[in-house]
């Protein structure tokens, strides 16, 4: 580990507020609340960047609608996908996925092949300048939340984002993962609750799946900030698969979405306990 | 673009460098001898590397040499269903009294599987055979780290060589005696976990793979990779199911897609890669309702469609490891 530089990566100089997007729990929706972070703060008017650290299982590039598009090498660095720009409001997007050749192709690789590529994506990708990086984890606490906790050690991260789904089977990994962002000293901005509740579209009866209130309950055990309640909401699955059919760009479409508002009430109570910019504009 | 990303199953050594146009082979009997090493940035490395097979490997052969059917439970992807899916696999055949089950979890840094068999609060215990796995069951034998953590919600913070140890030990260590099947649950991805459970069992042999996915393209996009890897690997696939596959309104029974198969789920996929589909299985919020309370879903709503489903899958699968 890098000991004797204890200042910030040079390539995140320009960036205001880091978020971690984490769970213990693989399949509980990072990646989508990742995604939906990243619209709703590209649609109010920020300069967004996504970086995707689940190096084995990439899902951002599927979720941006970008599958197929490649990064390119400039003097500087990586230069990021560009997904959205218009008036102030950009969005950016980095993943392993932009790296690989055939979507189907497996990256089978140890951890310390997992750090480097970590590294790389923390020193060598030319975000310029963002108003938020999000960065979406895979599942656990190990190699990738290791690294990029080490990584992150001098960057002064505003904290991570802990996404959860309500059953126990969920949140007792979801512990495991707010135990480690305490050895690490992240800061938790707070939990969301995905997949909370399914209305039934013929008869509007709301079915809690995978049952209801684990988030909140895991809040209140634990002392630490509920973000809110995301119910699942099949349009936005339709969404993501059929962005590249219309003309007008995800940010726009997302707008038109029902969880557009809980998203920017979610944005807002982070806001309100979030952290003062890490550089000033 | 320069980054160069590997397609095949890695060593366990990192060279500094590429290796120079004559090299011995990291691996060899001369690694770090030859002409060619001299001067290169990997001698070093090539020299302290141990040199011939692993001797651990006849061991753990040794130590399982007396279950019939190895089966690993996979899925790319997280949260689809891998630990509900051993957990059933479990109830289903332990119903069977002539049968002896193993299931060894190998979710390291999120372990499910005891609390779905509900015996999260149980310990392992040492005797002079090696450690005694938890018994659920008479013929249910259970391992997973979750027995050794000081509290619940520990956080195992491990790095991949650490895991490989644990999981060495799972399998060379655990007094798993004479079982018919042992079914290993995996956490998501195609790395450490998978590379070592692979490499370790290949000598004893794996019947094959139980493919696990939700019908979303999201969920079959790491699940494509996941085959690859098997593929890669030499794992052969039993089959695939799809889990999560509709959900029938429990007060109007009107049917919906809570994950659209928009690309035709994994009935499309097994067409396409020219594997077996075991079938789908509905999505019942009491599968996850028995999980969490870690009961047998199976027992409590035996005449479900979804219990129907998931005994079908396991027909299937008793079926491709030649059982039945």
């Amino acid at each position: 580990m890098n000991t004797d530089n204890r200042s910030p990566p040079d390539a995140l100089r320009h960036v205001k507020h880091i978020l971690l997007i984490l769970s213990g729990k693989g399949g509980v929706g990072k990646s989508s609340v990742t995604t939906q972070l990243a619209l709703t703060l590209a649609a109010m008017g920020h300069k967004v960047g996504v970086l995707d650290i689940d190096l084995t299982g990439p899902s951002i590039p599927r979720m941006f609608g970008l599958e197929g598009q490649s990064i390119y090498q400039s003097d500087e660095g990586w230069m990021p996908v560009v997904k959205f720009k218009q008036g102030p409001g950009v969005l950016k997007v980095m993943s392993l996925g932009f790296l690989l050749d055939d979507r189907g192709s497996s990256v089978v690789w140890r951890g310390p092949k997992k750090t480097a590529m970590i590294k790389q994506f923390i020193k060598d990708v030319v975000w310029g300048e963002l108003d938020f990086l999000l960065i979406d984890t895979p599942p656990g606490t190990s190699d990738e939340h290791i690294s990029i906790a080490e990584e992150l050690r001098w960057a002064n991260p505003d904290g991570g984002i802990i996404v959860t789904t309500p059953q126990n089977v969920a949140t007792a990994d979801v512990k495991k993962e707010i135990n480690f962002c305490r050895k690490v000293n992240f800061e938790i901005l707070g939990v969301i609750e995905n997949m909370s509740g399914f209305v039934c579209p013929h008869c509007a009866e709301c079915t809690n799946i995978f049952s209801k209130g684990g988030g909140q309950k895991l809040c209140e055990d634990l002392d630490i900030d509920f973000l809110g309640s995301i119910p699942i909401d099949p349009t936005f699955v339709d969404l993501i698969e059929n962005q590249n059919s219309s003309n007008s760009n995800l940010v726009e479409l997302y707008q038109r979405q029902a969880l557009f508002p809980v998203f920017q009430a979610i944005i807002q109570s982070i806001h309100q306990n979030g952290a003062a910019p890490r550089v000033s504009s | 673009m320069t980054a160069e990303v590997s397609q095949i199953v890695p060593p366990d050594y990192h060279l500094k460098e590429a290796e120079p146009e004559h090299c011995p082979g990291p691996e060899s009997e001369n690694a770090g001898q030859g002409d060619a090493c001299q001067g290169c940035a990997n001698k070093d490395i090539c020299e302290s590397l141990p040199k011939g097979p692993d001797p651990d490997l006849p061991l753990i052969t040794e130590n399982l040499s007396q279950i019939k059917h190895k089966v690993l439970v996979l899925s790319g992807k997280g949260g689809v269903g891998k630990s509900t899916f051993t957990s059933l696999l479990c109830w289903a055949l332990s119903s069977d009294e002539d049968l002896q089950v193993g299931a060894m979890d190998l979710d390291i840094c999120g372990p499910s599987l005891p609390r779905m068999l509900g015996c999260q609060k149980e310990s392992v215990h040492e005797s002079n055979l090696g450690w005694t796995p938890v018994y659920v069951a008479d013929n249910l034998a259970t391992m997973s780290i979750q027995y050794m953590l000081p509290e619940d919600d520990s956080a195992i913070i491990w790095r991949g060589s650490k895991k490989n140890a644990l999981i060495k030990k799972f399998l060379k260590d655990v007094d798993w005696d004479m079982l018919d099947y042992l079914i290993v649950d995996t956490p998501p991805g195609t790395s450490d976990e998978h590379i070592s459970i692979n490499k370790f069992m290949k000598e004893s042999g794996i019947d094959g793979a139980l493919v696990v996915t939700t019908p979303q393209e999201v969920a079959l996009l790491d699940v494509r990779k996941e085959i690859d890897f098997c593929r890669k690997a030499g794992i052969k696939i039993l089959g695939l199911v799809e889990n999560m596959s509709g959900f029938v309104c429990p007060s109007c029974k009107g049917q919906s897609q809570i994950f659209k198969p928009t690309t035709g789920g994994g009935r499309r996929l097994c067409e396409e890669l020219n594997i077996p589909f075991f079938g789908s299985v509905p999505l019942d919020p009491r599968v996850g309702k028995a999980c969490d309370e870690g009961l047998s879903f199976l027992d409590q709503h035996p005449e479900s469609p979804a219990s129907l489903a998931i005994l079908n899958v396991v027909e299937g699968l008793r079926d491709a490891v030649g059982d039945i």
